[in-house]
């Protein structure tokens, strides 16, 4: 993507607990240098308005759209990608929520949706009620499971993070 | 999509920034948490020769008391800003504001300062900042001004600010006493900039309305002040009935835009409606509800 | 003699085998491709919707660094014919309009490709878009239908005058005209059915790559039916279709907008042979938007015969279907044989006469969406009952008591055969498990304390599991409409399946897997399904339609009970016994009175390949290749009831309650046929509240993104209530019904019939979609 002449940026970033470091042009979007630099593909590319959240990955513990953020802005930031959520062969919770309660179906917008879940549980820590649940998934789209089970999967994924107690305001 | 190619400068220190502002002016673009410029250039809307990266620049992101004034950096984002206990106490107008813009991601990565800079006509912010007659700072190498905010937003995508000027700060009042506020944001789906947007402050003094504010957004090229209603209220019993009768002033002289999703008529109603449930929401926190 | 083995997986609801890549982001999608060496293509669209194009300048973009070529449509025009439709229509004066992959003479709309640049990085190649000038001759442009078929409109094709496409006429059962004499009253309505755009969340995409030494070319697609993307692409390029690979690896769901050939695909398979190296393109939503397929977009006059006791005799509509600039692959048949014959939906109306004219317009082609014909027919059926109702101050559950069928079988006077089904039963099983008296009475109270509720009731039947062979051809589809399925055990026991449906989110890598594994006794585990990929399945049609579970799903029903007939010979022959004397259950063979001397389904298994012990009439390998053609299409039905609140202040409307009783036949998976069941319902209510596009008068699409185009959030729809009923179908092994368009054709209307009903005291009696808050402000604006 660089065309002659066109000014490198150095960037060290950490994804997924790894180091790397490497020259990117300006322009080379996040999502950009996530997949085709680093080749995790299981972040998407949904759409060019910042609206479907396909992309979204964790950088320095928060939630964010990488098809928002031009890759030199992660310079010396931590990623959490979709790959890095399993440790050491076991599922996270999120993860395995989305498979029991079926909370997928074309999986395209499946590694957004459990980012973007991974940030919220982790900041509310605690099972919240379905509405917060539907607001923090607000940016991420998804046309075929009309949320009903993705709600479910993220409270089933709180449960086994936190317990059932609670149940949200 | 695929952003144009540009030069990007990352400065270390304000100074820094300022200088490149200087020397770049008219052909950089400045850019903080990236959410309203990189969407414009990944549709190729917007094509800078340079852009002045302030990430690393440190000092902007910060939110502190200051007497009665409560100061927030400009590279402070939508997600501290609805985090913050200091605002949720002495200003929940802001909080409450913040809490309502774009999805969890974006308020994750906007800044303040960008979203003011970028002067949407139907942002969320400026219907409070209006409200609470709120200032930002603009800084250059030959100094700094503090602007407020209705004057420096002055149109679409406009600003008061001059090529060479940073966004630096944005000051709110640190509100105390018998006070109540509150952000009413009519969207048809979720997620999307307001339909219209009203932000109500009021103070209650002695059963009566001591001081009324009230901002609007979505309704025309920029943010407004419904002075009308405040001027009605003011002084008037604090009453669900003041209300009722000062509401519908909301929409005179407004000529709010018409466009595939409502009509200027539609917006102008609800510019009532929503003026009339912000103020019953603050009534009702003033009085302790 | 066999002993009925007990289901073990049929029914039950297991967890998707699929899920694991998923989760753990190693779906591969056809955006995941990377080859060596791989180049890539972007696309110049055209700047207007109608025009001709004088003069195109690539000079300046084939200039810049990295840019390999750019490509017009001179360079195509003799390489690559052009697409046209496999839907032919006959007996509807179908006009032959083609679209040719790149424009060369004019642009009909601005999603028309009118330039290729194909570059080393993708980056480079949008920068080369920017650079090449094409100097146009505007030509006036109409995107509305009915402006389209007067006298002087633009014309778009010379092919098509008055940009008519075709006209579709059928006429069953009596005829209006004497229906209307038998009739009370008439109601006569326009009901508009607006513009959708499907919006799968993975854009649509292509790689292709040739081997110049094998003369093969291999292309990575976003394909529901790889196999007619083959046959089709061969037909375009011209080359043999044995040497062509397509593979459709998992693909971001579909929705109906996957299932075409379009430009793109065909563009980078030339180019790839042409240049020598890899091409890919990914479409940006955008380009999403504008160039891939829309869908409905009907203007339906229609006329309502009934009677003073709520009956409807009979039914006339008038249809102008805005099929777009171009006829697509299926696009002819969605408004015409999959809408005309299901008017009579699930009740006793004597007479449907229906004309449809099929009109070109400069805008995005229309195809099928989700549902495609039938949630436009049950919309106006759904309708017309709530207007009858509201006219004669009946409640809409009893016009429709009045007017079901009861039950199953049923000849309708479109000449369908409906298959199985209690009407009735299920009917009022719906509104008792949305306790539809209770809200009539809140209603009641609701409404003095001027709070605005409304009930929604819809009941639709559908046909889907689109087949048989002998209907699809009799109405001009360019192929059958058969399943294919190839089983083949290994050695070992362990099973690959090999089938032509593409299931691209829904589920049948577990549910295929769950109905081989009770056919042959193993376990689902040692199952695995095989899909996608035209070097490795049988021919297929894919999977559209609500087809995969009744059509793919017999075939492959009936491959296994092949394989386990194969498999009990050689069962026999191992035990030494009389093959009537085998007893099989839980994947073992004995013979009666000594289970505790059985083989097991791999003892079976390895015998056939080691092949010493076969009996003289029995070949070696255990496999079984199946193609299914079912006698008659299979018909879901059900009733679904929404409860909705409309702020009497911002109009805006919230749903309360949304309860969905659907009879898809035997499920075999009720996880998966839930989850069905909530995204078609939340489609379909997107239809009812957010979603239209809209073109501007100059043909720009002003709704070209995920920000104006208003795909509901998880913060604007209600969780979705989902029952079922079992009447299985008896036309095919597994008595399954398709379930996969369901959701979307009821929900729409139960929506919009809950809205109206909330207003219907107010003087509102209809709202063309999307309900907006300020559409039903501007309905009730002066009413009250």
């Amino acid at each position: 993507m660089s065309q002659q002449g066109e000014q490198l940026v150095k960037i060290t970033v950490k994804v997924n607990g790894r180091t790397y470091t490497h020259e990117v042009p300006p322009r080379m979007l996040l999502v950009h240098y996530i997949r085709d630099v680093l080749g995790l593909t299981g972040t998407h590319v949904g759409c060019d308005t910042s609206n479907c959240g396909a992309c979204t990955v964790i950088m320095n513990g928060k939630a964010v759209k990488s098809c928002t953020l031009f890759a030199f802005m992660a310079d010396g930031a931590e990623i959490i990608t979709v790959e890095g959520l399993a440790s050491n062969g076991k599922l996270h919770p999120i993860q395995e929520g989305f498979r029991e309660n079926h909370g997928l179906q074309c999986g395209f917008c499946t590694p957004g949706m459990i980012m973007t879940l991974y940030d919220f549980l982790n900041r509310v820590k605690r099972k919240p009620s379905e509405a917060e649940v539907r607001r923090a998934i607000e940016g991420n789209l998804c046309r075929c499971t009309g949320y009903v089970n993705i709600v479910r999967s993220a409270l089933w994924a709180a449960e086994r993070m936190y317990g059932g107690g609670g149940g949200g305001r | 999509m695929y952003p144009p190619e540009f030069k990007v400068l990352v400065p270390s220190s304000l100074e820094e920034a300022l200088k490149l502002l200087k020397e770049h002016g008219d052909n950089a673009k400045i850019l903080a948490g990236g959410h309203s410029l990189i969407p414009m250039m990944r549709l190729r809307l917007v094509k800078p020769e340079v852009v002045i990266y302030l990430g690393k620049v440190p000092g902007l992101r910060y939110i502190r008391e200051n007497g009665s004034t409560i100061k927030i950096g400009a590279m402070t984002t939508h997600g501290e800003i609805e985090s913050s206990s200091l605002l949720a106490e002495k200003n929940p107008l802001l909080q409450e504001t913040a809490s309502k813009i774009g999805d969890l991601q974006v308020r994750n990565m906007g800044t303040i300062g960008g979203s003011i800079a970028h002067a949407d006509p139907a942002a969320d912010y400026p219907a409070a900042l209006t409200a609470l007659e709120a200032t930002v700072v603009l800084k250059s190498l030959d100094g700094e001004r503090e602007v407020k905010v209705d004057e420096f937003i002055q149109g679409p995508y406009f600003t008061d600010a001059r090529p060479d000027e940073l966004l630096v700060e944005v000051r709110v009042p640190s509100l105390s006493g018998r006070f109540g506020t509150a952000y009413e944001k009519l969207y048809f789906r979720a997620t999307d900039f307001a339909i219209v947007g009203v932000a109500a402050y009021v103070e209650v003094d002695g059963g009566a309305f001591s001081r009324v504010r009230v901002g609007l957004t979505g309704v025309g090229d920029k943010p407004v002040r419904a002075r009308q209603v405040e001027e009605e209220l003011v002084g008037r019993e604090a009453s669900e009935a003041s209300i009722e009768k000062a509401a519908d002033l909301a929409s005179e002289g407004l000529e709010p835009p018409s466009d595939v999703r409502a009509s200027s008529e539609y917006r102008k109603k609800m510019a009532e409606v929503l003026t009339k449930r912000a103020l019953t929401r603050a009534l009702s926190k003033a009085k302790g509800g | 003699m066999a002993v009925e083995t007990p289901k073990r997986y049929i029914g039950k609801p297991v967890k998707r085998k699929e899920d694991l890549r998923f989760i753990t982001g190693k779906g591969l999608y056809v955006d995941d491709i990377h080859l060596p060496g791989m180049h890539y293509a972007a696309f110049l669209r055209a700047s207007y919707a109608h025009a001709r194009i004088k003069s195109i300048d690539t000079s300046k973009a084939e200039k810049i660094p990295g840019v390999v070529g750019v490509f017009t449509g001179e360079y195509f025009r003799d390489k690559v014919a052009p697409l046209g439709t496999a839907w032919a229509l006959t007996n509807a004066d179908l006009k032959p309009v083609t679209w040719p992959v790149v424009a060369y003479d004019k642009v009909r709309f601005t999603g028309d490709i009118v330039a290729v640049v194909v570059a080393k990085d993708p980056y480079i190649a949008y920068d080369a878009l920017d650079a090449i000038e094409v100097e146009y001759e505007q030509l006036p442009t109409v995107v509305d239908p009915e402006e389209a078929v007067k006298p002087g409109a633009p014309q778009l094709h010379d092919e098509a005058p008055n940009n008519i496409a075709f006209t579709w006429r059928f006429q069953g059962g009596e005829s209006f005209e004497d229906l209307e004499r038998k009739a009370d009253f008439v109601i006569r309505k326009r009901l508009i059915n607006q513009r959708l755009i499907p919006s799968a969340m993975e854009p649509r995409a292509a790689v292709a790559a040739y081997n110049p030494g094998t003369e093969e070319l291999t292309v990575w697609v976003t394909s529901q039916n790889p196999h007619v993307h083959r046959l089709i692409m061969a037909g375009s390029l011209g080359i043999p279709e044995h040497r062509i690979r397509v593979i459709a690896p998992d693909v971001g769901g579909g929705f109906g907008s996957k299932i075409q050939v379009y430009p793109g695909e065909v563009i980078v398979s030339r180019l790839a042979m042409d240049l020598g190296v890899p091409v890919k393109w990914v479409e940006t939503r955008r380009e999403n938007f504008i160039g891939t397929i829309h869908g409905r977009d009907h203007i339906d006059d229609v006329e309502i015969a009934a009677t003073n006791d709520g009956r409807i005799l009979g039914l006339r509509v008038k249809t102008l279907a805005n099929m777009g600039a171009y006829l697509t692959t299926a696009a002819p048949g969605v408004p015409t044989i999959l809408f005309g014959l299901m008017l009579q939906g699930p009740y006793k109306i004597a007479g449907v006469d229906v004309e449809v004219k099929g009109v070109l317009t400069n805008t995005t082609p229309v195809d099928a969406y989700r549902g495609a014909g039938r949630p436009e027919a049950t919309y106006i059926l759904e309708r017309a009952m709530d207007l009858v109702a509201l006219r004669l101050g009946m409640d809409p559950a009893d016009v429709r008591r009045v007017n079901l069928l009861d039950k199953a079988p049923a000849t309708t006077v479109t000449g369908l055969i409906y298959d199985s089904g209690e009407y009735k039963k299920v009917f009022e099983k719906a509104l008792e498990i949305a306790e539809y008296k209770k809200w009539r009475e809140i209603q009641e109270k609701a409404r003095k304390e001027g709070r605005l509720i409304g009930i929604g009731i819809s009941s639709y039947i559908e046909m889907c599991g689109l087949a048989p062979s002998r209907i699809a051809r009799a109405t001009g589809f360019g192929l059958g409409l058969w399943e294919s399925v190839l089983i083949r055990v290994h050695p070992t026991g362990k099973v690959s399946v090999y089938v032509g449906s593409h299931p691209h989110g829904q589920g049948e890598e577990t549910s295929f897997a769950q109905i081989v594994a009770d056919e042959l006794g193993v376990s689902i585990d040692d199952v695995e399904i095989v899909h996608g990929d035209t070097d490795e399945t049988p021919f297929g049609m894919g999977t559209y339609g609500s087809r995969t579970t009744p059509v793919g799903g017999g075939a492959l029903a009936l491959a296994a009970r092949r394989i386990k007939r194969k498999a009990r010979k050689i069962a026999a022959a191992l035990l030494e016994a009389r093959e009537e004397d085998i007893v099989e259950g839980e994947g073992k063979f004995w013979v009666k009175g000594s289970p505790d001397k059985a083989v097991t389904f791999q003892d079976v298994a390895l015998a056939a390949y080691t092949a010493d012990k076969l009996p003289d009439d029995v070949e070696p390998g255990l496999e079984a290749t199946v193609f299914y053609d079912p006698e008659n299409f299979v018909f879901p039905y059900g009733t679904h009831v929404c409860i909705v609140e409309i702020d009497p202040e911002t109009f805006k409307p919230k749903i309360l309650r949304y309860v969905a009783v659907d009879d898809a036949g035997v499920i075999i998976n009720p996880l998966l046929a839930e989850g069905q069941v909530h995204g078609g319902v939340v489609q379909g209510l997107a239809q009812a509240l957010f979603e239209e596009a809209v073109f501007d008068e100059r043909g720009n699409l002003l709704t070209a993104g995920f920000n104006d185009y208003m795909i509901p959030t998880a913060l604007d729809v209600p969780n979705i209530e989902s029952y079922f009923e079992q009447t299985p179908s008896p036309h095919n092994p597994l008595g399954a019904k398709g379930i996969g368009e369901t959701g979307t054709i009821a929900s729409t209307p139960a929506v919009v019939n809950a809205i109206i009903d909330a207003l219907a005291h107010l003087g509102v009696d209809h709202i063309d979609m999307p309900l907006t808050p300020f559409k039903i402000w501007k309905a009730l604006k002066g009413k009250k």
